[in-house]
């Protein structure tokens, strides 16, 4: 118990306020008081006949006096309780019968469901005002019955509402467990259901709010709301209407009101929806943290030469300066197929996407070098330059395809558009591609609209498109990860066959270890937005990587052909405005040492050859070789610590040695 | 003497009516043995989805006979069919959507040990003892599932199907969203539990390295039909039908998918 006195438990989603919905609550505040006071105070003012009828605006009268001689202000006011509780009740009704009638279809079953919604589609096309009307002629006019029709009126879009949000949240798994669980429907709604809809519909409250004043006012305006002797403001607006050219002054104040009441209710529907929406949560603002400079991907300038992509010091980042990918620095060389792993989080995607120009908004990247062949992507690069010379394989071939037009226009649109090719030779084109990728009857496909292949012939006719324009790079994220493992099989041996017989350089995205290091010439290792380790895919088959990181992530891989438990790893990768300062593996790592947790590793040669970035891997202690060798480029520059920039890496070994001993 | 928890015999499973009236499980038998996990794979279409909601009475069968400690549920009535689904309890394979985001764990728990009025006070020793078989803290019962990774929520998922003490988990997929270690994380549960609890469990997957390393005997679907069922051991040493062995073929295992050429590596 005391556990859960200390540590309060974790609270909902928070909301935040907006200025708009702190403004409309203030205003609807001052109402509700004026609503609870007026009557008191100005009661008997508004209610005194024998003052002077139709007095134009005064001191006296700020909004003159009505034809029975009462002051306007006072009734204005006095008319806040009235017209407010009418309100009130009107959006009780609405929303209590509106969702009731929803949760009722819904629970009702399939058969009453289809019906139900059919009845409410027809009832919400019909404008509400009109029914109102209709119920309050047919009734005796009054407060109460207009009350009840605008109520009624609303009712259809709670009910819409109310089952297309139940219809939503009843689809998730914990709402299946819970049936299987047993647990009755009633019960269901009550614990399942209810709460994760009651947002949007406290949204709808504050607009349904909104609406019945407009359609309350407009029928106590047209003389079948509000009856003789009771007043609300629609009420005062006819009143004052009636002698509008000779003295406007009674107009205003009941006008007044009403928008005032009105701009209430809709900033606070606006304020709810804003503060409420998820994506509104998270996302703390920070400042650019610690800037670890250029020599952190330290690219081999050798390599980058020659290179078909490049990437130096790349930065994608949240417009709040989080860094999603932080300092990666890459090269692919012609013909090369170099994979990036890592799991969820790690960056490897947003990496990949940056070599595209595809981030998604807001996200913006930046970095010493970004190209691919000569075409530089920092700058604004010529579309129909990045649509030929960079092929894409999404991971989910289905959602990479527009639905509703035919594959053969889809393939050859690149080509024709950015290719300057013609038709005809575009067509052949792309059915000769979709027989190198084994796409079968490739003649018949181009008239076939994408749903009408499988997974598999989708993923390969994504595989011809993205090869047409004879790309210098094939980017190829997850191309596998939503198809079976007999057609992943054969996915993967066709995009070898892309590279072999085009010599395209292929940059392939997987969550999978086996994937990559079965496809791949040389593997890149992501951890929270940065690159840990670069081998070859010969050195990770043999399980020969040195970072922990990488380490650990081979002994949490099941392998088919072993009995070995896979091992996991404790905790969990830290979100990227939380990575801790120094090795952001460090709070997991096994062989953590203190400077782990200052300074933050460069990637170095080790022993093997690979390049790692750790401060223990390479240790003279570990590999038994001389000290690791600077991985080439310009030496580090810690801005923020104090390690002096030049030769860093013989006096970390120092360091750590002292520490070493000192422990 | 082992005690058959769970028999499946010649069900038959079809959707849609004449013309396009499909057969998506075909004759199929099974049998579960007290204390034993079966792996079930096979791809996507093969009707290994369908198998677990007929096995947990969310899909019914067009023939055949579904036995839960020797009682038929296929015959059985809708209150007996509640009944005996309380004894079959599923693991979903989403953690982020199989539980409640506005219920503390605690009462999501106490919901599947008492589903008519459990509370979370009432149930507090019971609630933190499940949530010590799968090794997480007492102090996780007041917390929303947003404050846990997914492999924390996939363990709750897991110690919620206990809370009702059921003769059989029927794990789908439950592994596939997670990542590398996350998933090693979620298996090293599992393992622990079938160790100290003589759980039984059907393993649905369609990852062959995870089905091996959790299950006891695998069986291989394909096509709505079971093509192989063996002890794991022999599956995968010496695979019999053609449909398994191409399956053990495709699974990537990491050796290159061709030789190596000479332009590799530029150092
Ligand atoms: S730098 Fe330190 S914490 Fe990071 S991986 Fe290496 S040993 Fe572990």
């Amino acid at each position: 118990m005391t556990v859960a006195a200390v540590k309060p438990a974790a609270p909902r989603r928070r909301l935040r306020p907006t200025p708009g919905l702190i403004a409309g609550l203030t205003v609807m505040a001052a109402l509700l008081l004026l609503a609870l006071v007026a009557p008191w105070i100005w009661g008997d003012e508004a209610e005194a006949l024998g003052g002077t009828p139709y007095l134009p605006s005064s001191s006296e009268h700020w909004f003159g006096t009505d034809p029975q001689g009462r002051d306007v202000l006072a009734r204005t006011l006095v008319a806040t309780r009235t017209t407010l509780l009418m309100c009130f009740g009107a959006t009780a009704i609405a929303a209590v019968g509106g969702i009731g009638l929803g949760a009722a279809i819904w629970v009702a079953g399939p058969r009453v469901r289809e019906i139900g919604q059919r009845l409410i589609d027809v009832m919400i096309s019909y404008p509400a005002v009109l029914l109102a009307m209709i119920v309050a002629a047919v009734l005796s006019p009054g407060a109460v019955t207009s009350v009840v029709a605008i109520g009624l009126a609303t009712c259809p879009a709670f009910a819409r509402l109310t089952t297309n949000l139940a219809a939503n949240i009843a689809a998730r798994d914990f709402v299946s467990t819970a049936r299987l669980l047993g647990v009755p429907p009633l019960r269901l709604l009550r614990r399942h259901i209810v709460p994760n809809i009651a947002e949007p519909l406290l949204v709808l409250v504050s607009v349904a709010f909104t609406v019945s004043l407009k359609a309350l006012s407009g029928l106590s305006f047209l003389g079948i709301g509000v009856q003789i002797p009771s007043y609300d403001w629609g009420k005062l607006l006819a009143d004052g209407l009636q002698d509008i050219y000779n003295n406007p002054a009674p107009v205003i104040g009941p006008s007044v009101a009403i928008v005032l009441a009105g701009l209430a209710g809709g900033l606070i529907g606006d304020g709810l929806a804003a503060a409420l929406s998820p994506n509104e949560g998270g996302g703390r603002a920070r400042g650019d943290r610690a800037k670890v400079k250029a020599a952190l991907g330290a690219l081999d300038a050798s390599a980058a030469a020659g290179a078909v992509a490049v990437a130096d010091d790349l930065v994608v980042s949240l417009p709040d300066g989080t860094r999603l990918v932080d300092g990666v620095s890459l090269s692919i060389a012609p013909g090369e197929i170099v994979g990036v792993v890592g799991e969820s989080g790690s960056g490897k995607s947003l990496t990949a996407m940056s070599l595209a120009k595809l981030l998604p908004e807001p996200l913006r990247s930046d970095a010493a070098q970004l190209r691919v062949g000569d075409l530089d992507l920092t700058g604004n690069p010529s579309r129909s330059r990045l649509a030929t010379e960079i092929g894409i394989v999404y991971q989910d071939p289905s959602s990479s395809f527009n639905p509703v037009l035919k594959l053969g226009g889809q393939l050859t649109e690149t080509l024709r558009v950015h290719g300057g090719v013609g038709r005809g030779e575009a067509r052949r084109r792309a059915v000769e591609q979709l027989k190198l990728a084994h796409v079968t009857h490739p003649e018949a496909r181009m008239k076939q609209y994408p749903h009408e292949l499988s997974g598999g012939q989708r993923q390969r006719a994504m595989i011809a498109s993205a090869m047409l324009t004879k790309p210098k790079l094939l980017i190829a994220d997850e191309p596998t990860t939503a198809l079976d493992v007999t057609v992943q099989a054969e996915v993967l041996k066709l995009l070898l066959e892309a590279n072999e017989r085009d010599g395209t350089a292929i940059l392939l995205i997987s969550h999978d270890i086996a994937v990559v290091s079965s496809v791949c010439d040389r593997v890149l290792v992501m951890y929270s937005g940065r690159l840990v380790e670069e081998l070859t895919a010969g050195q990770l088959r043999a399980k020969d990587a040195q970072h922990p990181y990488t380490r650990a992530l081979l002994a949490a891989t099941p392998a088919v052909d072993e009995d070995t438990e896979p091992a996991s790893i404790p905790g969990r990768p830290p979100q990227p405005a939380d990575r801790p300062a120094g090795c952001a593996f460090a709070p997991r790592c096994a062989l953590v040492r203190p400077v782990c947790h200052e300074e933050r590793p460069l990637l170095r040669i080790t022993g093997t050859g690979s390049r790692a970035a750790c401060h223990v891997v390479g240790e003279p202690a570990e590999a038994g070789a001389p000290a690791a060798v600077e991985a080439g480029a310009p030496a580090a520059v810690h801005e923020t610590s104090d390690v002096p920039a030049g030769p860093v890496l013989p006096e970390q070994g120092a360091a750590q040695d002292a520490e070493e001993t000192a422990r | 003497m082992t005690t058959r928890v769970l028999e499946l015999d010649g069900v038959d499973v079809s959707f849609g009516f004449g013309s396009r009236r499909k057969h998506v499980l075909h004759d199929v038998g099974l049998t579960l043995d007290e204390g034993r996990t079966l792996g079930l794979v096979g791809e996507s279409g093969s009707g290994k989805s369908t198998l677990a909601k007929v096995v947990v009475g969310l899909v019914r069968p067009a023939a055949g006979r579904i036995l839960i400690d020797g009682e038929d549920m296929a015959g059985a009535g809708r209150e007996r069919i509640a009944r005996l689904r309380r004894r079959i309890q599923l693991i979903p394979q989403d953690p982020y959507a199989s539980l409640n985001p506005r219920m503390t764990v605690g009462d999501a728990l106490a919901e599947a040990i008492d589903p008519l009025r459990g509370r979370a006070e009432a149930h507090r020793d019971t609630i933190a003892a499940l949530l010590a078989k799968v090794s997480m803290d007492a102090d996780a019962a007041d917390r929303y599932p947003h404050a846990f990774s997914g492999g924390q929520r996939q363990r709750i998922a897991i110690a919620r199907a206990l809370a009702v003490g059921p003769e059989v988990i029927v794990a789908d997929e439950v592994t596939s969203a997670l990542d590398c270690s996350v998933q090693a994380e979620v298996l090293g549960v599992l393992r622990d539990l079938r160790a100290s609890m003589r759980l039984t469990m059907l393993f649905i997957s369609h990852d062959l390295a995870v089905v091996r390393h959790v299950s006891d005997e695998v069986a291989v679907m394909s096509g709505g039909r079971i093509v192989e069922h063996e002890q794991r051991d022999r599956i995968f040493a010496s695979p019999q039908h053609d449909y398994t062995k191409l399956l053990l073929a495709s699974v990537p295992d990491g050796k290159p998918l061709r030789e190596r050429r000479g332009t590799a590596v530029s150092k």
